[in-house]
């Protein structure tokens, strides 16, 4: 029973893991129509300036994540200039195939900068530590993980729904030309959605160091990860791939632990493909 | 136009100099063979408009048809590759019944899933090889066993072969009713439908031809590699590299993939061989700078280009009239 509990228990704080960096990817395709390919370079980038600055100037991630997060929004923000804006309202599949070619560019740059070796931030204030609860063990980082990735969404759900700001963004998204005649300036929205986008992912790559090793892999698995949730959980809504990340972290963790580590992915991927098999537009989606 | 390519590509080889190299013959079989390979994809992605990321599990169940053939069963691989072909037919059709039903995005993240599942599937299967993948044995070469190691002269002509059976094929379908009926899938399903096409029927045969060439690429592949193993072929990049060809060289035109395959195979292996030791990597930047500014600038390829040029000409030489 305890193991039970230990494997939900773990389920759980990696599903908080994924709502972090699939929340960004569900607002951009939400407002934008657009699938970020790059995201998962995006957090890569953002593992490797925590790395940099624990390792060169010994900050500890728990500080370094603010610098993280800063640098991939202004990264995201170029990155909207010069690549998507180019896109907005062609056919929907060639800013994927756009991305696609950032995220080999942006991975190819760190493999060929920073070698594809392992880079593991040791001494981080809070590596290596748990808080024991009877027969549970609750690793920390995780849980400081956990509790941020709820503050972000939290933060961003009441931004979307009570800021004049948030109005405008949502505007955007139900019918663009509307919008503009309201005399909203989409382009500059555009670029805020996908520059907040790429700080969600930049918090979670900042923090990540704490505990998973850097290479110029680590984002890609976690981006396909952030299709499946953004899709399972429905079109651009965050409450909808906040708990489809939970699920996809629960049904990776039991299916690891009782059935074998090869197939947690297989039930993932095949999770995926049954929901929308029965509701095309995702759990939640309308 | 299109018999003087095939002579141009039957003598490419022959010609003495700077392609004699075995380099440059590995180039030229590899520009060959992923000129196929896109073309296979084209007929699915560009003339019927069903982008899809999922032909390397395809390509990749050809591939093990020839090498389940060869390291398994100790045949010659031919009754591997036409087995393999078959199976990626049907396997092809029993995804895409279900998957035609999404639309955009939700296809593409479809396909995604597919590539991922088979490939950690393939993984832990031991009856075909596991993580280990399959190893050739060394025996008799020849047409028969598709196997040389003193030339590559010979797997050239197979890709030739290869290639005027897939180039072939498309040339023939942009000419009769089953190219129209795809383009018109593509470029309104609707309208179609309520000109009393079947849009179901029409995308399912497209995509169990384009399964069944593109398993015909992975037999090749794997009998020029002589080994196979799941990240090989079934890997997510693959894919792309498809479908990244063809939208290089233009989505739906017959040329497309060949210019893409010709532009982008000797760049790759090139610029791999050049900076290959130096950290590596320096390859795919290029090629992933090359993606971004085609699909922003020119989104129609390296085809959309020519046409502009061309039309140009003629307007010109038009007003000089």
């Amino acid at each position: 029973m305890a193991i039970f509990l230990q494997v939900v228990l773990d389920g759980l704080l990696n599903g908080m893991l994924y709502a972090l960096i699939t929340v960004g990817l569900s607002l951009i395709w939400g407002v934008m129509d657009v699938i970020n390919f790059a995201h998962g370079e995006f957090l890569m980038v953002a593992m490797y300036v925590t790395y940099w600055l624990g390792f060169l100037m010994n900050v500890d991630p728990l500080i370094s994540w603010i610098a993280s997060a800063a640098f991939v929004f202004i990264l995201s923000v170029i990155v909207y200039k010069l690549v998507i804006s180019p896109l907005i309202g062609k056919p929907p599949l060639s800013a994927l195939l756009a991305t696609f070619g950032l995220s080999m560019l942006i991975k190819n740059i760190c493999l060929n900068r920073f070698s594809p070796n392992f880079k593991l931030l040791s001494d981080t204030y809070l590596g290596g530590r748990v808080i024991p609860m009877g027969d549970l063990i609750l690793p920390l980082p995780q849980l400081v993980i956990a509790i941020v990735s709820l503050i972000v969404i939290t933060c961003i759900y009441r931004f979307m729904t009570r800021s004049r700001t948030g109005w405008a963004i949502q505007a955007t998204a139900m019918d663009r030309d509307a919008a503009e005649l309201m005399g909203i300036d989409t382009s500059k929205i555009y670029a805020l959605v996908f520059g907040i986008g790429g700080a969600c992912v930049g918090i979670a790559g900042g923090l990540l160091p704490m505990y998973m090793p850097v290479h110029p892999e680590a984002g890609s698995l976690f981006s396909l990860i952030a299709f499946v949730c953004v899709a399972l959980g429905g079109f651009g809504s965050i409450v909808g791939s906040l708990l489809a990340a939970i699920l996809v972290g629960l049904v990776e963790a039991l299916v690891g632990f009782y059935v074998a580590p090869i197939f947690k992915y297989v039930a993932v991927f095949g999770l995926y493909l049954i929901v929308i098999l029965i509701r095309p537009k995702g759990l939640f989606g309308w | 136009m299109w018999y003087g390519v095939l002579l141009l590509i039957a003598v490419l080889p022959l010609i003495p100099g700077p392609l004699q190299s075995p380099f440059a013959q590995h180039v030229l079989v590899l520009t060959l063979l992923f000129a196929c390979m896109s073309q296979a994809w084209n007929i699915l992605g560009g003339y019927c408009g069903q982008v899809s990321f999922g032909h390397s599990v395809f390509f990749g169940i050809g591939a093990y048809g020839a090498g389940m053939a060869v390291v398994t069963y100790g045949l010659t691989p031919w009754p591997g590759a036409i087995i393999g072909a078959l199976l990626a037919a049907i396997v092809s059709l029993i995804i895409s019944y279900p998957c035609f039903r999404l639309k955009g995005h939700y296809f593409a993240i479809a396909t995604f899933a597919i590539v991922e599942i088979f490939n950690r599937l393939f993984m832990v299967w031991y009856w075909v090889g596991g993580a280990l993948g399959l190893d050739y044995p060394i025996i008799e070469e020849g047409w028969k066993n598709f196997m040389w190691f003193q030339t590559k002269t010979q797997y050239y002509y197979g890709a030739f072969g290869l290639f005027i059976l897939i180039f072939s094929f498309v040339r023939w379908m942009e000419a009769n009713k089953l190219g129209y009926y795809l383009k018109a899938v593509r470029d309104g399903q609707e309208a179609a439908e309520a000109l009393g096409v079947n849009s179901t029927a029409v995308k399912l045969t497209a995509i169990a031809i384009s399964a069944f060439l593109a398993a015909l690429c992975g037999a090749f592949f794997v009998q020029y590699n002589l080994r196979v193993d799941p990240p090989m072929v079934m890997s997510l990049d693959m894919s792309m590299r498809f479908v990244l060809i063809t939208i290089l060289g233009g989505l739906g035109t017959f040329w497309g993939p060949l210019l893409g395959a010709a532009i982008l195979i000797p760049l790759q292996e090139y610029s791999r061989a050049m900076w290959g030791g130096l950290g590596g990597g320096v390859d795919l930047i290029i090629f992933g700078i090359l993606i971004v500014l085609i699909v922003t600038r020119q989104p129609k390829g390296v085809m959309g280009f020519i046409n502009l040029l061309t039309t140009r000409f003629k307007a010109t030489k038009g007003g000089d009239d």
